[in-house]
């Protein structure tokens, strides 16, 4: 997996290429909790180019929602293809995250 | 891979890595690739498979072996045009699979950060085993219908 950052007003963008799992889910985590550190309150994932999410992945996108929650912020997923989208249906995480279909409906949900 | 074997209407994968999570990516994509060449349907391959083999491979390694250096992962394949069956063995003490009835989708868990893995090997697999057999197995039984 690699990912990128980049900002869209006051919304972190992090944009995951390849799986998101075991063998590096830590690195993502770190990169958002900088983000977290820095002030930002908003932040959105952006699976368009993801591959598979294992159950460590899955974990640290509901840690790292739960730590941005405790500051009055969200984190908000979008471009969940057919076979993530099962994958958070479930895990019922469907219901613990604002899910968007696109980048553009998701930015302008916050 | 120390092992393969394709015969006419099976095929057969042997593979050991040692205790490090870095290996998982390249054990699944080799028994995804097989199953690919099997035309085994495309959500198995990108979805099914992938993230189960992962759950196994992971808790083999972290809970299994506890990523001691000197303790390796068996993995082998069987594959046929009906089913694959991927037993993953590690040299941990194994756990008793009907114990583990956490439901990770319960309201009380849902803010879980772990407690997946077993659960996401048994939603997308046909059946999941553990046993023991100079080792401790979780078999992955997935078939193609």
């Amino acid at each position: 997996m690699t990912f990128s950052v980049s900002q869209h007003g006051d919304v972190a963008i992090i944009d995951v290429e390849g799986q998101l799992v075991v063998s590096n889910r830590q690195d993502l985590k770190q990169r958002v909790l900088d983000e977290i550190d820095k002030g930002t309150t908003k932040v959105l994932v952006d699976f368009a180019h993801a591959g598979y999410i294992d159950s460590s992945g899955l974990g640290v996108l509901v840690s790292l929602a739960k730590r941005i929650r405790e500051t009055g912020g969200d984190l908000r997923l979008a471009n969940l293809n057919e076979d993530l989208q099962t994958l958070f249906e479930l895990t019922k995480l469907d219901t613990l995250f604002q899910i968007s279909e696109t980048r553009d409906g998701a930015l302008a949900s916050f | 891979m120390i092992a393969g074997e394709m015969e006419r209407d099976s095929e057969t994968l042997e593979l050991r890595i040692s205790s490090d999570v870095r290996h998982i990516d390249e054990v699944v994509a080799d028994i995804v690739r097989m199953a690919a060449l099997w035309e085994y349907p495309r959500k198995h391959l990108a979805l099914n498979l992938p993230v189960a083999l992962t759950e196994a491979l992971s808790n083999a390694i972290l809970r299994g072996n506890r990523e001691d250096p000197a303790k390796s992962v068996r993995v082998r394949a069987e594959l046929t045009a009906e089913r694959l069956v991927v037993d993953v063995s590690d040299e941990g003490l194994g756990f008793d699979l009907a114990a583990c009835t956490a439901d990770p989708t319960a309201a009380g868990n849902i803010m879980r950060e772990d407690g997946r893995g077993l659960f996401l090997m048994q939603k997308l697999m046909t059946r999941v085993e553990r046993f023991t057999d100079g080792g401790n197995v979780v078999r992955l039984v997935l078939h193609r219908g």
